[in-house]
């Protein structure tokens, strides 16, 4: 048995200290340069981070989905969820969706609402990708719509600004980091497989993020607004998804 | 003489609860769509490969999810010290058959490779990051599905290797993988 001494007690606290220092500041330099997700936390907590930090530094913020062609597209598209039941968005639904706005605020230069117009007069871009669903399947679908880029382009974000958050008219939200709101492969998509967003895939807009599963992919959408910190949403956790015990990251 | 270092024992049974969270949450992710397809896609209204005699769906799989992949960076990163470590001393491993031999190789270098690179390549962050991982496995529902026949061959293996630790003297073996040593009780005394 070692004795223990007065100088290996005092080596052996130095120790922590300076581990958990190191360890402190490690987290803060992670932060900083967007390797923590917001569900950083709990006993899942660390395999999510580095999961998250190992898929951002392996990918960075500059590989592509794979795209396909017109002939791989799939003719079977399943349908998660029904659309929004609020009066609200019924009423705009019985209008064309002539009234409505999606409205951009939070840290941005100029706060702006968009009409489905405005958002179809921009650069239009269009892409055939896959899209996964958590539980298994999946499907390729052709959409088109503007880049997000375009969108906070016109808006001026703050160099602040970490992430985007989205807010669909059926309290759906979720969230996505900068590096992937300014991809060139995620935009606001206003059709799907022809002239049209379907209704039931989230008319009058939707968010696609090629690289995440599909339930970053907000339907519906109303409301988008940039941030520095998730804190200040819902739990803090980043999204709806995540408060139901669904990973904020979903890059696998 | 000990029979396991101390660092091979401590992986050693990392990789065992790692495992056994592998297993238990893979089935959980199973669980919300057991269906089996080839190819690039699948969904429910597409043909399947196969389809799970389960008679339900397990829609949440987020907890799932987390353990899964938390359980596979354990088992990685306790992978990397206790295969070169077992793998290197040729005094244990010559006490084994050839066919042991063999087994214990071709899990360790085919079979769990092909099972972490088949997860890997139905992750979209992934496929964008290095397509090629994706045609490797024939499209990404092809990827999942080898993944699943993969990860049964695993467990097929575990199973075979409990039941041989069983009728090999079982006190003698757990003791000599927890506390190291290789007597047996018998000549403890």
């Amino acid at each position: 048995m070692k004795e223990i001494t007065r100088r290996g007690l005092i080596g052996t606290g130095l120790t922590a200290a300076i581990g958990a220092a190191v360890g402190r500041s490690v987290f803060h330099i992670a932060s900083q340069n967007g390797l923590i997700p917001p569900d950083h936390g709990g006993i899942f907590g660390a395999g999510e981070t580095v999961t998250y930090a190992a898929q951002r530094v392996l990918a960075g913020d500059v590989s592509l989905a794979r795209e396909f062609s017109r002939s791989d597209i799939s003719t079977v598209i399943p349908v998660n969820g029904a659309p929004p039941e609020t009066e609200r968005y019924i009423s705009l639904l019985d209008g064309h969706f002539r009234d409505w706005r999606l409205r951009v605020d939070g840290l941005v230069a100029r706060p702006m609402s968009f009409s489905l117009a405005d958002l179809k007069s921009y650069p239009a871009h269009t892409q055939i990708t896959h899209q996964a669903c958590e539980e298994g399947w999946s499907f390729i679908a052709e959409w088109t719509g503007v880049r997000l880029s375009h969108v906070l382009e016109r808006v001026g974000i703050d160099p602040r600004a970490r992430y985007v958050v989205f807010f669909s008219f059926d309290d759906f939200w979720e969230s996505i980091d900068m590096a992937d709101a300014l991809h060139p492969q995620t935009f606001l998509a206003y059709a799907m497989n022809g002239p049209e967003m379907p209704l039931e895939h989230g008319a009058p807009l939707r968010l696609r993020v090629a690289r995440q599963l599909g339930y970053k992919s907000v339907k519906y959408l109303g409301r988008m607004t940039v941030t520095d910190s998730l804190a200040g949403f819902g739990k803090g956790l980043g999204g709806i998804n995540a408060e139901y015990g669904y990973s904020w990251w979903a890059g696998i | 003489m000990s029979r396991h270092g101390l660092v091979v024992r401590v992986t050693h049974w990392i990789n065992a609860i790692g495992a056994l969270a592998l297993i238990v949450s893979g089935v959980a992710i199973l669980l919300a769509h057991p269906r089996l397809y080839w190819g690039e896609t699948g969904a429910v209204g597409t043909p399947s490969l196969i389809d799970l005699p389960i008679p339900f769906v397990f829609g949440h799989s987020g907890w799932g999810r987390y353990l899964h992949f938390l359980s596979a960076w354990i088992c990685v990163g306790a992978g990397l010290l206790y295969v070169p470590l077992q793998f290197s001393r040729h005094a244990m491993f010559r006490s084994y058959t050839g066919v042991q031999r063999l087994t214990y190789v071709l899990v360790v270098f085919v079979l769990g490779p092909i099972v972490l690179l088949s997860g890997l390549a139905f992750s979209p962050m992934l496929a964008s990051a290095v397509p090629a991982l994706v045609s490797l496995f024939g499209g990404q529902q092809s990827a999942r599905t080898i993944h699943f026949f993969g990860a049964a061959a695993v467990v097929g293996f575990l199973i075979v290797h409990i039941v041989m630790v069983a009728t090999a003297g079982f006190t003698d073996r757990m003791r000599s993988m927890i506390v190291g040593d290789h007597r047996s009780p018998a000549e403890d005394t």
